[in-house]
Formats: C-alpha cells, structure tokens, sequence
C-alpha cells in the first residue's frame, strides 16, 4: 500500500470516529438540561411534535464505550492503513501458528502410518478408521460417502478401475489428480449421426443389448479406426491412458443408449483434482489404503 | 385551511397503487421464500425442473420481498409522508406514476429473468445490466419526485423522516451504480468490470448497505413518521434523532468487510469492518430508544390497538438484530457463525420482525387514510395477524439459530486424530429438524399475509360500497 492511500485510509478511518465523538459531545453540550422535560423544539409536522430531551446516558456512555474499544482495536492490531498494530498479530500469522500447532500434535500420527506400505495399512484399523475420516471430508461430495460414485465419478468398490487399482496407481490419483478427456467423436472428426448409432450398438452388443445385427457389425468396423487406439483393439480399455474397458458394461457416464451416443458425440472431460498440496503426503498415504481397502476381495 | 381535502391536495393516487401492491407482493416474496425453505427440508419440491430449482429461486425470493414488497412500503410511506409533513403536493404527478409503473416493470422483469437463470451472481443484485439501467431511470425520478417535494414545503424545517428518506434514496442510488459497473457481453450477460478481491469487497459494500439503507434507514423513516402519528405522542427526543441520523449513516458505509472475515480481503479492510460495526451498535439502538420512548405515556393503547403492537414489536426486533448484527461481526464470534444458518436467522430477524411487521403496522395505518375510512374493515384480523406474524418470526429465528450454533460447532469439532470429526452431510442431516421448524415458522408468517390482504380486500370494499349508496337513486 502506498503511503498516500495509507494516509487516506488513516485519515477516513479516525474522521469518521472522531466526527461521532465530536458529535456527541457537542450535542450533549448544547442540552438544556439534563432530564426529561415536556419542553418541544417547537416544530410541528402534521400535528407530530418533537420533545427536546436530553440523549440518555446510558446510550451516551455504550456509543463512548464502543469508541474507545474501537480506539483501541486500531492501536493493537492492522486496521488504519499499512500500520501493522502494536500485537503484531496478521491473520496469516495466526493461520501458520495453528498449522505448526497442529503439524506438532497430530504430525507423529501420520508419519507412524507413513512407515507401513498402502498394503500393509489396508488392513491396519486405526489407518482405516482415520482413512474413512479424510475420506468423508475430502472425497464423498463427488464419490459419495460410501464410495460408490455417482454418474461421471467412478465407483471406488467395484474394482473397475480407470488408472489402474494397485497402491501405487491410487496413490498417484489422489496425489496428482487425473485428467480423462474423451474426444468427441473419437478420433474421427466426420463422424455422422448413423455412425453413432452403428458405434452404440457396437458397444451395446458386449451386454447383449444391441438390437440390430448389421448395424453393430457396421459399428465394429468404425471402432477400429475411430476408437481403438485408446479403447484397444478388443474395446478392454487402456489403463496407462485412463480409457475405459467397454465390454463390462461399467459406465462412468451412463449405459443407456442414448447416454453412450451423447458420450461419443460430445464427448466427455472427467476431472480427478490433485490432493497432494491440500493434505500432504502422509494423509494422501492413509487415503490410498482406505480406498485400496474397500475394493479388496471383490 | 380547516376544510382542506386530503384527497385532492395531495396526491393519494400512487400512494394507494404502491400500498397494494406492497400486500401483493409481500405475498409473492413470502410464498417464494415458503417455497425454498420446504425444498430445503422436501427437495422433490423443485419437480425436477430447472426454473423451479433453489438456486435460481432464491434470488427471485430476496429481490421479491426486499425490493418488491419492502420498496413498495418505501415508496408508498415516503411519498405519503413526504406530503403530509411538507404540506405539499408531490413534485409531479406524471413524474411519480412513472416511478410506480417504473417499478412495477422492474419487478416483472425480475420475476422473469431469475427462474430462467440470467444473473450477473452478485448477492441482492443478480439482475442483469438491462434492468440496471431501468433501475438507475426510475431511481432517478424518485429522487426528483422526493426531494423536489422537499424543495416545495411550506414548513422551514424537515421533518427526520425525511431525513432517513432521502439519506436512503441517495445512498441507494450509489451503491447500485458502482456495484452494477459492468461490462455487457450478451443482452442478458454482463460481467464486474472489478477483478477478484476487490468485486467481493464492492459487492459488499453495497450488499451491506442494501441492508444499512434501503431496509434500515428508509424503514426508520417509515418509523419516525407512523410511531408518533399512530401513539399520538410527541418523537421522544429531538437530540437523539440528529446523534444517531448523521452517526448511523456516516459509520453504516463502513461495515460491509465484515462480511468477509477470514478471506482474501487484506486484515486492515477486515478490521475496519469489525470495529465500524461494533460503534454502529449505539447509532442503531438510537432509533430503537427513540420509537419505544415515543410510547412510553401510551403503553395502554397496546391493549387495544394491534397496530401500535406491530410498531412495538418491529422495534424489539429491530434493537435484537441491530445488537446481533455487531456481535456476529467480531471475527472470533464470526469465526463460529460465518456461512451457517445463524445468519439467515439473523437476516430473518431483521426482515421478517423489524422490516414487514413495521410496513404492516404503517399499511394499516395508512391504507384506511387513503380510502377516507376511519379504520380497517376488522381490528380482530389485525390482532390475527399480528400473533401470526410474531409467532412466525420467532419460530423461524429460533430454528436458525439452533442449526447456525450447531453447524457451526459440527464444523470445527476435530478428532484426536486432527481430522474432522463431522462430514458436511452430517451437518446437513442434523439441520433437517431446524429446517422443518424454518418452514413452519414461514407459512405461519405468510398466513398472516393473507388474512392482511382479505382486510384489505374488504377495506377497498367498503369504500366502494360508500361510493355507490351516495349515487342519487332515481325512482
């Protein structure tokens, strides 16, 4: 802040305490006494009448009062302008206070988890307990707060996985976020509507659903050239790209077929943020076995 | 002078069209409002449909109640009273009907535009740029038609009512100006020409002072007028009204960053906001000491005359929230209420038990004046309408004060772990009961309403009734 605005602010701030001082005091001055009276000032507006009493102390010493705490305030902390107050309190400084606080109390905790591999804490109750916590604050407004996904985020328990389900894989995912981007119409810009359709029942054929039999054979040859170098030659998907399997009729955004066509047509940009800055490395850890955890033995 | 006729001397006419329409459109806000909080406890009440969801139907709440019913309380009580303590026909007649259609369009346009989802997403002023500027013309005639009147009068002082009317008027005029400077992209899309930090603190700014001027000030004008006329009894203190007028509209612009404790906005704006709003408290309760003292003498009337009941009661309601309002604004109290339901509740407070029980008192008050009549078709409604409006109000702020400590205190509980010990559903599902009582306590209150508008209904009539028995029958 330059000097100049620091000055106006200074200069605003006590004029406008210091003018209702001012006010005060000058109005008390010119009382004509200093208890009720019936005595008006003598203006009447249609037939209203105004009393001149005096202000009511106990009103004239709480506005006094909450002048002087304001006085006061401003000396101690940030308030007129760039001075920093006499505490030299900041809200950043106190912000960093309670993370060291908290970093010293609850530090210990996670750096014993840190020690043990994701593996071995799936199995760990109290890793899993304090897992299910960070999870509730951090993960269930999109996965929900059993895991299970909802359309467009992936559930967590089935054992489908998008970037692949090992530690290592999870942990990466929570860490450093995912960016999945299905391109509209593949990789084949003219794609036209009949090819969408031929492409759908492509895909529906893997759960049997798909109606027309040419149409699909149709599909399966546009797959080859439009879709399989993500989705694989076989449509069972790409882990190291994050592109789905196809054929187990696990749908991140819908299964139904008009869902399958608005997918190819418009494609799709799924957006896993990165936690690694938020919670650190060693509640990413714990997280990553919780999760590992819940898909285990499916 | 002694025969002077009201009717004809004065322009009663957009009076009366802003008095009604300050019913019909308490009803239609208040029923909106009754409408998102049951979504809040039943959400299949949005019936899946997008104009019907909480989001876009919130904002057509608050610009309902605050700027349709409460504006039209304002312009009705202002220009009546403008009038009658200036001994002086409004400005111009063509002039104040343009404000009334002015505004009746603004409203319209708003109740449009909201559910189909235009919004520049600044609180309490979503509406886009187009209504701005239709906003801005119609102010802008208000302003002349007011002060113009002012200029006109026939007594050499003012009167304080006028005072906080005109203190309202200028005050609003400017903060709806800069907070709506924006750049147009569409006809129905703008954007803040502020980056960042500083849009929140403009926003808050204005959002801050919508409350400090247009549902404070230009209500204490409706105060300063209908609480000595209906007590019959001289303003308490003549002192008083010039201490608090020039300290409450000089500290009010002032307190807007409490609204943004522990943000983005640098620590210095921060404490500004803390402090000015601690030192707003006495300047508040200036008006409040002034309207209950006017009473004082008259306490009886209150047993039969529910009227003043309504004055008295928005006035406790106005000294509870206006003492509320300054605690919630010291950071460590901030701390625990900041985005919990404690601040709908104090809102609530404010809107419901000081801004529409103080505009009902004033229409029932004024409304038979307009018509000629000695008093409203029934008293006992009135008395209905008032243990309603009470009964509402208190169950609406109990219930958001309940959930507001507890979401609160849900929030910052931690386990030993130093995780959080509650996940926001959690919360959200402890709310559910305060929601419901949230809901009751507003149906209640629109219950009142409409046995308001029925009274009404029934006070047109009667005039009507008179109109025609003096027809000179033929034989």
């Amino acid at each position: 802040m330059s000097s100049f605005w620091s000055a106006w602010i200074i200069i605003i701030s006590l004029g406008s305490v210091f003018g209702c001082w001012w006010l005060l005091f000058a109005t008390r001055k010119s009382q004509k006494s200093n208890t009720e009276t019936e005595e008006t000032t003598g203006h009447v507006y249609d037939g209203i009448e105004e009393y001149d009493n005096p202000l009511p102390k106990w009103w004239f010493y709480m506005f006094l009062g909450t002048i002087f705490f304001g006085l006061a305030y401003y000396a101690l902390y940030p308030g007129l302008g760039s001075y920093k107050g006499l505490l030299g309190w900041s809200s950043t400084g106190q912000w960093e206070e309670e993370v060291a606080e908290a970093d010293a109390k609850y530090g210990p905790i996670f750096e014993a988890f840190a020690m043990k591999s994701v593996e071995e804490l799936s199995t760990d109750e109290a890793a899993l307990k304090v897992g299910q916590r960070l999870f509730a604050n951090n993960c269930s407004l999109c996965h929900g707060s059993t895991a299970r996904g909802s359309l467009g985020f992936p559930n967590l328990t089935d054992g489908d996985w998008l970037y692949g389900g090992n530690a290592d894989a999870i942990k990466q995912s929570i860490a450093h976020g995912r960016n999945g981007n299905m391109p509209a119409k593949g990789l084949n810009p003219a794609m036209s509507k009949s090819d969408i359709t031929d492409l759908t029942n492509y895909l529906l054929s893997f759960s049997n659903r798909a109606e027309d039999k040419a149409s699909s054979e149709r599909g399966a040859e546009m797959f080859q050239t439009a879709c399989s170098a993500c989705h694989g030659a076989d449509a069972k998907g790409m882990q190291a790209m994050g592109a789905p399997d196809l054929t187990d009729n696990v749908w991140l955004y819908g299964g139904t077929p008009s869902m399958i066509m608005q997918t190819i047509e418009f494609g799709r940009a799924g957006v896993m943020p990165a936690h690694n800055e938020l919670l650190g490395d060693e509640k990413v850890h714990v997280l990553a076995a919780y999760i590992y955890s819940l898909s285990q033995g499916k | 002078m002694s025969t002077v006729n009201n009717q004809t001397t004065y322009n009663y006419k957009v009076v009366r069209q802003f008095a009604i329409m300050t019913v019909v459109w308490g009803i239609v806000g208040m029923a909106a409002g009754v409408l998102i909080a049951s979504q809040l406890v039943w959400p299949e009440l949005n019936f899946d449909t997008a104009w019907l969801s909480f989001g876009r139907l919130r904002p057509l709440h608050t610009n309902a109640v605050i700027f349709a019913f409460g504006g039209s309380a304002l312009f009705a009580t202002s220009f009546y009273v403008v009038q009658r303590t200036c001994q002086a026909r409004l400005f111009s007649d063509s002039l104040a009907s343009f404000v009334f259609w002015g505004w009746q369009l603004v409203i319209v346009l708003a109740a449009i535009t909201l559910p189909l989802g235009f919004t520049s997403a600044k609180e309490y002023a979503e509406l886009e740029w187009p209504i701005d500027i239709l906003i801005t013309i119609v102010w802008v005639a208000y302003a002349v038609v007011f002060f113009g009147t002012i200029m006109k009068r026939k007594a050499k002082h003012i009167y304080v009512a006028n005072w906080f009317f005109g203190a309202f008027i200028i005050t609003v005029a400017v903060l709806h100006i800069v907070n709506n400077l924006e750049i147009p992209v569409t006809l129905w899309k703008s954007y803040s020409i502020y980056p960042g930090t500083i849009d929140a603190m403009v926003q808050w700014w204005y959002g801050h002072n919508a409350v400090g001027f247009f549902l404070t000030a230009g209500f204490l004008g409706i105060m300063y007028y209908f609480v000595p006329k209906q007590a019959g009894r001289p303003v308490y203190s003549y002192r008083l009204s010039i201490v608090h007028f020039w300290a409450l509209i000089s500290i009010y612009v002032w307190a807007g960053s409490h609204h943004l404790h522990y943000s983005a906005l640098p620590d210095w704006a921060q404490s500004a906001g803390m402090v000015m709003s601690l030192i707003l408290l006495a300047p508040s309760w200036g008006g409040m000491i002034n309207g209950m003292m006017t009473l004082s003498g008259a306490w009886d009337k209150l047993r039969t005359d529910p009227i003043l009941r309504f004055l008295v009661v928005s006035l406790s309601f106005y000294g509870m929230s206006t003492f509320e309002g300054p605690m919630m604004a010291i950071k460590t109290v901030n701390a625990l209420s900041h985005n919990t339901d404690w601040t709908v509740g104090h809102v609530h407070s404010g809107a419901l038990g000081w801004v529409a029980m103080v505009s009902i008192g004033a229409m029932y008050h004024l409304i038979p004046k307009l018509y000629n009549l000695n008093g409203m078709y029934s008293t006992s409604l009135i008395n209905v309408h008032f243990w309603l409006a009470t009964i509402g109000t208190v169950l609406y702020i109990a219930a958001m004060w309940v959930n507001g400590i507890m979401q609160g205190l849900m929030w910052r509980a931690i386990n030993d772990d130093g995780t959080l010990t509650y996940s926001f559903v959690e919360s959200l599902e402890a709310s559910h009961a305060g929601y419901l009582v949230r809901a009751i306590g507003g149906a209640v209150f629109l219950a009142g309403m409409l046995i308001m508008a029925y009274n009404v209904w029934m006070t047109v009539r009667i005039k009507e009734a008179q109109a025609l028995d003096n027809v000179p029958q033929t034989a």
